[in-house]
């Protein structure tokens, strides 16, 4: 009790000293991925903006936050989830986690990204999951970069690819989703058979695929799944500073999966205008040309203005494979079997 | 004076710590995030049962789970006893700081022992590189990647420390004498380690198989990294059904199959125990511990400590070898003469590029972040521990003693993705809402290092004589007394060695931390993980830079504890 009277007595001292302001900032609690990061300059121009403190609750990788997400929701343990991606989205939307917010904001972003026509999920930013390979090889070896998914069929490149298991990674289900989108649900494990056949090789995760089995990096393999942003970060973070990325990408006739992020008001929140300022605030500018130095990913907003380095070397698939998330969640269980029956028997 | 009624209280008071900390933190979120999963199942729990019984590739997860468990447990037996016995037996140069080292891999994460473990034995390792200039040779002789060797060796690699370090400790204690009677009495050095050593090891030899056991049975990192797409434990199948399927109540039935399993073993575990154990005369190890002084000594402990070296400290080394070289020159055709080019930049680049962002960390940051968890783990698990392995040992006839006993395994033989989503559903409404504490991650390192310190600390405190503490309390001595003067100093070193296991168990955790960890206070492995999920040499670099780092740390740590002595030098 004695306690509870010194703290009034600090606030109402707090109070009056702060004049008209709302003296104790607000909290918003935004839950999320563990990719994710933001520059403290840009937060805090948000949060001084709006006198709010932002903390953020994560819940390890994709998969897991947005389950996470799903199992706290109507009793929400945050005011806004970001990060669900287009191969989660339907899972997110079924089990109605989200409100509807029509953000002004949304008119300066292309329709192509708006794969929630209800405004419940709106997206952030994307990436391209495409092949990469190792120009190095290719060059020593008096080879020609493939072109085309269909190459990675050819004798001349047979071993010479790597790629993450779909099952286990998030990379590797879009490249499995790519191969879908490609050649369809039968075509696409005919495909898988011939990349069998040319002793394709399969690890878990994608770290082991680009540091372990990459030519580059010391491994064997001048074809892996990464993606289309490898190039620039492989500049950007060279050992020796480099002029030009010592990777390129595969991105022509529909070789890419895009990968799409999307933020939502949580059901049930008590602080619905904050949150609003948020997603609003993680469509402006602002915080869209922080996203590729701190997530590595990219704007949807085209206002936002990236880096040189981006500008000459990031590639945008211009045809990529999107499938609806609706199709996604019915049939991925399926589509991982029957993969695995094929290629890891 | 003590009425038997006060006597009572004062006990039940020791299980209330234990008992409520489980309660909350382990049998709620557990509970309800398998009374939630369960609820999702259609056609009832019947049907999920039925449909996981009848997938053959969960089935064969299962028994391939069982199968490398048991391997990997006898193997790590095989190769963790000798070194038990080195470090149990005998004093020599280097003692502490090899005994350290074969700690580190227990905090080392996967994916960078993975990276070890190819630049010693991948293709283009140095190992194949050698073998290959030697028998000019045109492709690797040796092949473990994604292999049931690999996991084998990794699981080797993590967990020996365990047997070493309850094994060990508890054979340094043990009083050489009754085997020297043995010998005396014509016993040949077999029958004598037989008849008397391993019957006298038996607590402590099955609670190091116990554990290393669980440990590989729930083993997750291990198998999908090092074993690849084609091998799959109880652990990744459920994690699979769990977070890309979202089919809970299959996950839920898997999770149960691993915890009825567990139960099951430590039943067997402390039924075995409760018959094998029994009070011994406790010495000192400046008395048991022998100089190496014969040559056929020196040459046995020569030749474990190279053992031990080749399979602990090596891939470590090569580690720390490949953090300060410059990863650009590999690419190219290595040769062994060639020397490697030496470069500082991914160390200078951890300093430099991290402070533009609060969820990025400096290592200094990252490591006192660590070094916070860890140490309060330490000061959590032993608070917990103590008490309940202090009822285990001296009122195991107790009701509660009983029926614990075998519950305090089960949160390492739970999987973590289960644990983590029941932290969710159940620990976010006052009073408990915990989600955004910081004080979430020690108590849930906690929750696996409580097994640990209980099954290092019952083994000796059961060999502690009855009549000594009978002495002190005839003497005047309350209970506490009891405790601080006897019971306190007779189990010094177990007491470390648990200290040791809480603070190596927290400092290399990511299972847990990536579920319910705070983005803006990351630890070492966390960082380790955000730069490894990134392309760049500057980025794989700074991951290995900051590995060597938690390694260097972690051995340090390890010797600073080694230096603390608690009521050793006394001779009872």
């Amino acid at each position: 009790m004695k306690i509870k009277l010194t703290l009034m007595f600090f606030l109402v001292l707090l109070l009056s000293a702060c004049g008209e302001e709302p003296a104790i900032p607000q909290t918003l609690t935004v839950m999320t991925h563990d990719s994710f990061a933001v520059s403290d300059e840009v937060l805090a121009a948000f949060e001084e903006k709006n006198n709010v403190t932002v903390s953020f609750i994560r819940s390890g990788d994709t998969g897991s936050a947005v389950n996470a997400a799903i199992l706290a929701s109507g009793k929400p343990i945050a005011d806004v989830f970001y990060g669900v991606d287009n191969t989660f989205l339907s899972r997110a939307l079924e089990e109605d986690i989200f409100e509807v917010y029509a953000s002004p904001l949304l008119t300066e972003i292309p329709d192509g990204f708006k794969l929630d026509e209800g405004n419940r999920a709106l997206p952030v930013d994307f990436g391209d999951v495409c092949l990469n390979y190792d120009l190095a090889y290719f060059e020593e070896h008096d080879l020609a970069v493939p072109t085309h998914l269909d190459d990675l069929r050819r004798p001349e490149y047979a071993g010479l690819l790597a790629v993450p298991n779909p099952a286990s990674s998030s990379p590797g289900l879009a490249f499995l989703f790519t191969t879908l989108g490609f050649y369809g649900g039968e075509g696409y494990l005919e495909y898988w058979q011939d990349l069998v056949n040319n002793d394709v090789k399969v690890v878990n995760d994608w770290e082991t695929v680009y540091y372990t089995e990459f030519s580059r990096w010391g491994g064997e393999r001048p074809i892996v799944v990464s993606y289309g942003s490898s190039p620039p970060f492989e500049v950007l973070f060279a050992e020796e500073p480099i002029e030009t990325p010592p990777t390129g990408v595969l991105a022509s006739r529909m070789s890419c999966f895009r990968q799409i992020e999307f933020v939502g008001i949580l059901k049930g929140t008590e602080n619905r205008e904050l949150a609003e300022k948020w997603v609003d605030f993680m469509l402006s500018t602002a915080f869209q040309e922080d996203l590729p130095l701190q997530m590595y990913v990219f704007p949807v907003n085209p206002n936002a203005e990236l880096d040189q380095v981006f500008v000459d070397y990031l590639v945008v698939a211009e045809d990529p494979i999107m499938l609806d998330p609706e199709m996604i969640s019915e049939y991925r269980e399926e589509w991982i079997r029957r993969w695995r029956e094929v290629v890891l028997q | 004076m003590n009425t038997g009624k006060m006597k009572f209280r004062w006990q039940t008071l020791l299980w209330l710590l234990p008992l409520g900390f489980l309660a909350v933190f382990y049998f709620y979120p557990l509970g309800s995030i398998l009374a939630v999963s369960l609820e999702r199942a259609e056609n009832g729990i019947g049907a999920v049962i039925l449909e996981v019984w009848g997938s053959p590739s969960i089935r064969k997860a299962v028994g391939f789970t069982f199968w490398q468990a048991g391997l990997s447990t006898l193997l790590t037996l095989m190769i963790g006893l000798p070194g038990a016995y080195l470090f149990g037996r005998y004093e020599f140069q280097g003692k502490q700081l090899l005994r350290a080292l074969t700690s580190v891999p227990f905090v080392m994460p996967t994916l960078v022992v993975a990276a070890a473990f190819d630049s010693l034995l991948g293709g283009r390792g140095w190992l194949n590189l050698g073998l290959m200039q030697l028998f000019n040779l045109d492709s690797a002789p040796i092949q473990v990647g994604q292999t049931l060797t690999a996991i084998l060796l990794a699981h080797i690699f993590y967990n020996t420390t365990i047997v070493i370090r309850l094994v060990g400790d508890f054979w340094t204690n043990l009083d050489p004498r009754l085997t020297q009677a043995a010998r005396m009495l014509g016993a040949k050095p077999w029958q004598a380690w037989l008849r008397v050593t391993l019957p006298l090891l038996a607590p402590a030899l099955l609670a190091a198989a116990l554990l290393v056991f669980i440990f590989d049975f729930t083993s997750f990192g291990v198998i999908l990294i090092l074993g690849g797409p084609k091998f799959a434990t109880i652990e990744v199948e459920i994690f699979y059904q769990a977070i890309s399927l979202f089919n809970l109540p299959a996950a839920a039935v898997l999770a149960s199959i691993q915890l009825i399993t567990t139960l099951a073993l430590t039943t067997i575990y402390t039924r075995l125990v409760g018959k094998l154990s029994r009070p011994l005369t406790r010495r000192s190890e400046q008395v048991t511990l022998q100089r190496l002084s014969t040559w056929r000594q020196r040459a046995m402990a020569g030749w474990l400590s190279t053992l031990m070296l080749v399979l602990f400290v090596t891939p470590l080394v090569s580690l720390g070898l490949r953090s300060v070289v410059q990863l650009e020159p590999e690419r190219r055709q290595r040769t062994l003469e060639e020397g490697p080019a030496l470069t500082g930049a991914f160390y200078r680049s951890l300093w430099e590029d991290s402070e533009d962002s609060m969820f990025t960390a400096t290592p200094g940051e990252a490591l006192l972040t660590s070094m916070g968890y860890a140490g309060s783990t330490v000061v959590i698990s032993l608070l917990l521990g103590f008490p309940a392995a202090w009822m285990l040992a001296w009122q195991k006839e107790d009701l509660l003693s009983r029926v614990l006993d075998p519950l305090l395994m089960l949160p390492i033989g739970t999987s973590a993705v289960t644990l983590g989503l029941g932290f969710i559903v159940a620990l976010n409404r006052p009073p408990l809402d915990l989600r955004t504490s910081p004080a979430l991650i020690p108590l849930a390192h906690s929750l696996v290092a409580l097994p640990f310190v209980v099954r290092s600390l019952t083994p000796a405190l059961r060999t502690i004589q009855p009549q000594l503490r009978q002495a002190a309390a005839m003497l005047g001595a309350n209970p506490g007394q009891v405790i601080r003067f006897i019971d306190l100093p007779l189990v010094g070193r177990a007491l470390l060695g648990s200290a040791v296991f809480a603070f190596t168990i927290s400092l290399g955790e990511f299972g847990a931390t990536a579920l319910v960890g705070r983005p803006d206070r990351p630890t070492v492995p966390m960082m380790i993980y955000r730069y490894l999920g990134q392309p760049g040499a500057l980025n794989y670099g700074r991951a290995l830079a900051l590995s060597t780092i938690l390694m260097l740390a972690t051995a340090a740590g390890m010797l600073l504890i080694e230096r603390v002595r608690v009521g050793e030098g006394a001779e009872f």
